[in-house]
């Protein structure tokens, strides 16, 4: 076990460095002249623009710049951003209000899916497993960006249930909304899965096994049958973590929480290739580590895998 | 769900930390819900070091934290403020700035002189690399402090300025001090009325020169608010009222600066009453707004001027009669009324109405929408089969350049495109480069209420923002003339002469003047919005 993870924490690092360098190497390419970016309409004096070049480095080359962020990185230096702030500092404002968000929304879609794909299993091909198919075909064709408009018109502007937007210091109940449109976004496939896996477990020797016993049905299915069906639910739970990110950016603008996706937005619109490659170097080491986490978890699920 | 797994007990940790978590946020929102301080929607600023902060957020928090040399009246006169008086020399050359004594910062220094003289040596000297330094260019000794690079981008660097204090800036006593201009301009006392001309207390150099690490978060300005604890970047700006001012006193105790991402998103506070003053409707809210807020949506004149720029240097668009026959094809009131539902004004001269020497129409024909008479013109002088519009797709000009387009078709029969570019700062490097992208739209919002700070920057030779290579001695010689002269009205004669160059050579089509475009809250009244796009804080007043 040990040795398993040691290698790998070694495969992340590359990860790590792999990742970094294409993203920057994605903002370089997208970089057209941060300076106007930042200056919007207004004129660039040429002073104005020699100091700003020297300062960022901008005219050296890609390979050049990427080594200057490297070792700043190394150094534990994220650098500014373009607008002169401490990226790090960024970071230590936008992560937690982030964090909770995605944790919530995590929590609130395997709490639904878990359960609704358990009945659905169960009672497969009933009123109930079709109608929750249906659901989640909907929730598929429906694009965040219109769900989160959508749904702060609804509940927010006219019904007033929440709040329509957030802040920087949000409770839980403001958080709501917000968690509730973004565990929309990864909640079907989460539910198609359990179901799944939840129906061919039902099938399964140590099911019959346990029934023959004479033991509860419920906890049959509540402790046998999804113990073993969870894994690959966990699986797409931290593969989610992605989607979620990518969700977070829609999401956040609309309900105004500055989190990380509404920097990474402000980034790529206005060219802040610091910013950008800062954040994202952070969200890659989470999704490591989620990952390295996810899979660990298959150990203590399934006793039957075992990691050398 | 039944169990006792330890990832279900992590989960439920997980639950119970975020509800911990999640409760201990919440109380500072409603503390001040029912006093007299009001909420402004704004953008993250991208500076509050006046001299760095040339953006529309950023200028708007700064004044509330500063008080300025000069404001301006319902004539868009400079009228002295901080400055107990301002006065040029004979030759319009030296100008003798006089500070109202016992004002304060709010760290309690006493406001000087040389606090001016630091804060403006320090916005120009090149290095810096402060947005708004360009704004020092006239005050002699501006040329030391940004060399130039030799050889334009090449591989020799710009050297560094020997001196990094303005020659023309000379303290009297504590409370005098003396601009010396590179060239006489007698009009000088309006551009100081900018934000970039606010002074820093001594508490903002850790040593000469050295803006110290975290002042801007913490700014202390001299103006009739405070900032209450820091700028919380991407959240809010607090300030409340400064009990002992000298000054004009506002009416409200405090303002916060509540930040947005997104104007649509602001648009949902400001109806569910979590804002009070929402400074710019977006255009998708417009057709909602008056019944949303029926007499609390309203509309104001701004300085905002949106034009299309020829590309005078390609062969096909030389000719002023070709410019003009295009300028005719376009029907600038339907294009108001249907794309911008009302919110923008049909332009017809070169300047906004906002200034002083504005001649309504002077356009003239060339700026009516007549298409026969455009088509015989067009027709006669051989103008192109193709136009294309270039626009940034950033800034959602799509709508209304379509439509110019379909006017254009048909009204002189020609191919008419729309061509996006991603960015304004692509679109302006093609244009700088003399890359074939056709017509190019443009916008301008004043700095300081003169003509000059149209025709300057937008139509001479070397403007800043004259993207579109237009260029004309006669201009730039009667543009030089009018800021040299004796009094601010026979500046205003020649910049008028200059402004009759224009109409006939029309290197520009003028389209629409831009409005402020807001709404406000019940807790609020008396919401005013001036030129520059910002809440009037004096007049604006809580509903008891």
């Amino acid at each position: 076990m040990f040795r398993y993870i040691v290698r790998r924490l070694l495969q992340m690092i590359l990860t790590f460095f792999g990742a970094t360098f294409v993203v920057f190497a994605l903002m370089f390419a997208n970089q057209d002249d941060p300076i106007q970016a930042l200056a919007g309409e207004k004129p660039v004096s040429d002073s104005l623009r020699a100091a700003l070049t020297e300062r960022y480095h901008l005219d050296e080359g890609f390979l050049t710049q990427y080594w200057y962020y490297m070792k700043g990185l190394l150094t534990g230096d994220l650098g500014k951003s373009l607008t002169g702030r401490d990226i790090s500092e960024m970071l230590v404002d936008a992560w937690p209000v982030t964090i909770r968000l995605a944790i919530l929304a995590i929590l609130i879609a395997a709490a639904i899916a878990v359960t609704t794909g358990v009945y659905a299993g169960i009672r497969r091909g009933g009123l109930f497993d079709n109608g929750t198919l249906l659901m989640t075909l909907l929730l598929l064709a429906m694009p965040i960006v219109v769900l989160a408009p959508l749904a702060q018109l609804v509940f927010a502007m006219e019904l007033r249930w929440f709040p329509a937007t957030t802040t920087k210091d949000a409770t839980l109940y403001e958080l709501l909304l917000p968690a509730i449109v973004l565990a929309t976004t990864v909640i079907a496939t989460q539910l198609r899965v359990t179901r799944t896996s939840v129906v061919e477990n039902l099938r399964a020797d140590y099911v019959r096994t346990a029934r023959a016993k004479g033991l509860a049905p419920r906890r049959v299915t509540w402790v046998h049958v999804l113990r073993n069906s969870l894994i690959p639910v966990i699986t797409l739970i931290g593969v989610d973590l992605g989607v979620l990110m990518s969700g977070a950016i829609v999401t956040e603008e609309v309900f105004n929480i500055p989190g990380v996706g509404f920097n990474l937005a402000r980034g790529i619109r206005t060219e802040d290739g610091p910013l950008v490659v800062g954040f994202v170097s952070v969200l890659v080491i989470i999704f490591l580590i989620v990952n390295l986490a996810v899979d660990l978890l298959y150990a203590a699920l399934d006793p039957r895998i075992r990691y050398e | 769900m039944p169990g006792k797994r330890p990832w279900k007990m992590v989960a439920g940790a997980a639950a119970i930390s975020l509800l911990v978590a999640g409760c201990g946020g919440g109380d500072s929102d409603d503390a001040s819900a029912n006093s007299n301080t009001i909420v402004i929607g704004i953008s993250e600023p991208e500076h509050l070091l006046p001299t760095n902060a040339t953006d529309d957020s950023g200028s708007q928090v700064l004044s509330s934290l500063f008080y300025p040399l000069v404001d301006f009246n319902s004539q868009q006169e400079p009228v002295e403020v901080a400055a107990e008086s301002i006065t040029p020399d004979k030759a319009n050359r030296v100008w003798t700035i006089k500070l109202k004594p016992g004002f304060t910062f709010h760290n309690g220094e006493p406001v000087t002189a040389q606090n001016y003289i630091d804060a403006w040596n320090y916005g120009a000297y090149g290095p810096n690399a402060q947005t708004g330094g360009y704004f020092f260019e006239r005050i002699d000794g501006y040329a030391e402090l940004n060399p130039l690079d030799p050889d334009k981008d090449g591989p020799q660097k710009a050297p560094t300025p020997k001196t990094n204090k303005l020659s023309g800036l000379e303290k009297v006593n504590d409370l005098t001090f003396t601009v010396k201009l590179s060239a006489p301009f007698s009009s000088f006392e309006s551009v100081l009325g900018y934000s970039v001309f606010n002074p820093l207390p001594k508490a903002a150099f850790s040593a000469e020169g050295v803006i110290a690490d975290g002042f801007e978060d913490q700014i202390i300005g001299n103006g009739p608010f405070k900032l209450k604890g820091k700028w919380e970047h991407d959240n809010e700006i607090v300030v409340e009222k400064v009990s002992d001012f000298k000054g004009q006193v506002p009416k409200i105790d405090g303002v916060t600066w509540k930040i947005y991402q997104d104007d649509q998103t602001q648009y949902a506070d400001l109806v569910s009453g979590n804002v009070d003053v929402q400074m710019n409707i977006p255009i998708e809210a417009l057709s909602k707004a008056s019944a949303d807020l029926g007499t609390r949506f309203q509309m104001s004149e701004n300085s905002g001027f949106d034009f299309i720029g020829f590309p005078t240097y390609e062969p096909e668009f030389s000719k002023p009669e070709v410019r003009k026959a295009i300028s005719m094809a376009i029907n600038r009131e339907e294009i108001s009324d249907q794309i911008f539902l009302g919110s923008r004004i049909p332009a017809k001269s070169f300047v906004s109405p906002v200034v002083r020497g504005y001649r309504e129409g002077i356009c003239g024909e060339a700026c009516e929408y007549s298409p026969a008479k455009a088509r015989k013109l067009y027709e006669e002088n051989g103008g192109p089969e193709e136009i294309k519009i270039t626009y940034n797709v950033d800034g959602g000009h799509k709508a209304w350049v379509d439509a110019t387009c379909n006017q254009i078709k048909a009204s002189l029969g020609v191919n008419c495109t729309g061509s996006p570019e991603p960015k304004f700062s692509v679109l302006q490097q093609k244009a700088r480069a003399h890359e074939r992208i056709g017509l190019i739209r443009l916008g301008w919002i004043m700095d300081y209420p003169l003509m000059e700070n149209y025709l300057g920057p937008l139509y001479s030779t070397n403007g800043s923002s004259n993207h579109y290579g237009w260029s004309n001695s006669q201009f730039d010689q009667l543009l030089k003339q009018g800021a040299q002269a004796a009094t601010p009205q026979a500046a205003i004669k020649k910049w008028q002469q200059a402004e009759d160059i224009l109409v006939q050579e029309m290197p520009v089509i003028p389209l629409r003047f831009s409005q402020n475009v807001y709404g406000y809250s019940e807790k609020v009244q008396n919401v005013e919005m001036n030129l520059f796009k910002r809440v009037d804080l004096y007049e604006i007043e809580t509903i008891a």
